[in-house]
């Protein structure tokens, strides 16, 4: 039995069903990321895993122990809300030390957790400082310190750095990372950031609807899409919709909605897509190769439509069997010199494609 | 400088014709000898010092507004924080119920206290119906008790819109971090809700303390011989005796109270802001 075990947790808030049967299992001091739109649900299981929703169906445990029973004070769970929720009245300080007076420590030992609490997140110093007195960024510290200083067995961080800016928060993505691997605690992280997820996670749950629609290593959710909602909102993806006939050696024919077909790399064996499979390809923007040279074995020709240059990439659209892919380059090498309403063909491996049923 | 202060003088021009202007006038009469004539004097202050009866009255006053305060604290704290955090819908409802009373003269709410607390009134009725008292009068009427039970109604309201004000304030996010810290509901409450909502309290017992010391329409009318309060010794005095002098020297004496004693709620709300 994992470390943390969700089973079939089900919640309905006035007939809307906003959780659907989850199941999680981590494993302990790994990092967890609920990844999905807003609405799909990942806000609920973390609240109720922290104790303030209670569940319709399913149980949740952390170590082999049921918690589902216990209140949220009860549970020994740390948190970081999205707002911080720093006490206001009370200084950095007092805030660190709220948690563990309520373990009932000594004076002493109080006095130095949170001086090493403080250390850790770089706050010495700080001590009597007021919330208000604090930029966004020493904020979420104290909220990361007074989570922590009480040695919680799970942490949970609710869209914690959404409010930071750019810099500061892949400053602190990267911080948070390494506190996390330092202690080794198992951490559950909601975020609406795919870019964020993949960061830091050893593990994404890419939810939709009240529903986990794939939960995986940031690779294998990258790579490896269970359905074009995935693919789509981890990363961007082109999707090309249609028909497998004449499935051959190395490649087949894709007969999209639209009529036209196209030759796609193929090496999966034919026995498992038999002729006229319904499927929808999804290829990566940076996976598909441009070239002049029209004679490859797959691919398909298009037409440059519009080019979009962002410093580090150039991200070509190209408008291919009347449909519109968006391919993205490297600025490495001479691929720029591709100009707007230009010929060019369309190409990439069978590795870099993935074949999905919706 | 801004031209904009302009925009101000309609209110200026009102408080110093109807405020300041006549307050300087009743200094003016506090230090006269007699009405509007006689000569300069410090005879009125020095009279209601030296005059046992007077300072009693004065304990009496604070007193009844300290236990009016407390009361309405104690009413007041529990519907507010009920109507912030347990009551979904119909808050507003709540508010106007407890707001509608305001639009009623406060003599006729008086009136009706009296029909309610006298002997052989609905309250009277009501207790023998239920048992709870014998056969003898209730003897409520008359007594600081009605007086002190009329005033809290009428003062209430404002120390429950305060606190509910305040409370509404509280994040709900720190009430789940204080409870993701290990807190229960009781620590929760001391040490996060309770003093995050103190500016409220402050405010709703200056509201409710400070008109309760200058109150004269309930004492009179449901006090009896119990009802002699300061306010009803200056409502005598410009009323009844036509004591100017001295009513406008208790009035001052009474605004000093007054001050002084916002001037220590103050600090406390201060203390830890």
């Amino acid at each position: 039995m994992a470390y943390l075990e969700i089973n079939r947790l089900t919640k309905s808030f006035h007939g809307n069903r906003v959780l659907d049967r989850i199941d999680i299992s981590l494993e302990k001091g790994t990092f967890l990321s609920l990844l999905g739109p807003s609405g799909c649900g990942k806000t609920t299981t973390m609240r109720m895993v922290a104790g303030f929703e209670s569940q319709d169906e399913g149980t949740i445990s952390i170590g082999g122990q049921s918690i589902d029973s216990l209140p949220p004070y009860k549970r020994n769970i740390g948190m970081v809300f999205q707002s911080y929720a720093l006490f206001p009245h009370m200084s950095v300080a007092q805030n660190v030390a709220y948690g563990l007076e309520q373990q009932r420590l000594s004076r002493g030992d109080i006095r130095k957790e949170v001086a090493n609490a403080l250390e850790m997140v770089q706050l010495t110093g700080y001590e009597q400082r007021k919330p208000k007195q604090l930029s966004g960024g020493q904020q979420q510290r104290v909220a990361l310190a007074r989570a922590l200083v009480t040695k919680p067995s799970l942490l949970l961080l609710d869209e914690s750095l959404s409010a930071l800016d750019k810099n500061l928060r892949s400053a602190m993505q990267i911080e948070l990372r390494m506190i996390q691997k330092e202690i080794g605690i198992t951490t559950i992280f909601v975020t609406h950031d795919q870019e964020e997820a993949m960061t830091l996670s050893d593990c994404i749950a890419v939810m939709r609807a009240g529903r986990i629609e794939q939960i995986g290593s940031p690779h294998e959710v990258y790579e490896r899409p269970a359905n074009t909602f995935v693919a789509g909102f981890v990363g961007q993806s082109n999707f090309l919709k249609g028909a497998l006939e004449e499935v051959g050696e190395g490649r087949a024919r894709l007969v999209l909605g639209n009529g036209n077909s196209l030759f796609v790399p193929f090496t999966a064996t034919g026995s498992a897509y038999p002729q006229g499979t319904e499927t929808i390809l999804s290829v990566r923007p940076e996976k598909i190769r441009l070239t002049r040279d029209t004679s490859a074995q797959t691919g398909m020709k298009g037409t440059i439509k519009f080019i979009t240059y962002v410093g580090s990439t150039f991200t070509y659209l190209v408008e291919a069997l009347g449909q519109e892919l968006k391919v993205q380059r490297q600025n490495d090498s001479n691929d720029h010199s591709f100009r707007q309403g230009e010929d060019v063909w369309l190409a990439w491996n069978a590795e870099h494609q993935t074949l999905l049923a919706e | 400088m801004d031209r904009k202060i302009w925009l101000m003088s309609p209110a200026v021009f009102l408080l110093l014709c109807f405020c300041v202007v006549p307050l300087f006038i009743m200094v003016y009469y506090s230090f006269l000898s007699d009405g509007t004539g006689g000569h300069w004097t410090v005879q009125n202050y020095m009279d209601f010092f030296q005059k046992d009866i007077y300072l009693k009255l004065t304990w009496k006053t604070v007193k009844m507004s300290f236990y009016v305060t407390v009361i309405s604290l104690l009413i007041s704290y529990p519907m507010a924080y009920v109507m912030v955090s347990i009551i979904q819908g119909g808050k507003n409802m709540l508010l106007m119920a407890i707001i509608i009373p305001f639009w009623t003269s406060q003599l006729v709410r008086a009136y009706s206290w009296q029909n309610l607390l006298r002997d052989g009134g609905l309250l009277e009725i009501g207790l023998r119906k239920l048992h709870l008292i014998g056969s003898g009068p209730l003897g409520l009427m008359f007594t600081s008790t009605a007086v002190i039970i009329a005033m809290v109604h009428i003062f209430f309201p404002y120390m429950v819109i305060t606190i509910y004000m305040s409370l509404e304030k509280v994040d709900g996010a720190l009430v789940e971090a204080s409870k993701s810290l290990k807190a229960g509901p009781l620590t929760t409450f001391r040490r996060i809700v309770l003093p995050l909502s103190k500016p409220g309290i402050i405010s709703g017992c200056i509201l409710v303390f400070v008109p309760s010391l200058g109150v004269f329409v309930e004492p009179r009318i449901l006090g009896g011989t119990q009802g002699t309060v300061i306010g009803t010794v200056i409502e005598d005095q410009f009323f009844e005796i036509y004591g100017w002098n001295f009513g406008a020297a208790v009035s001052f004496i009474l605004l000093a109270i007054i001050l002084l004693s916002m001037a220590v709620l103050s600090r406390f709300a201060k203390e830890e802001a």
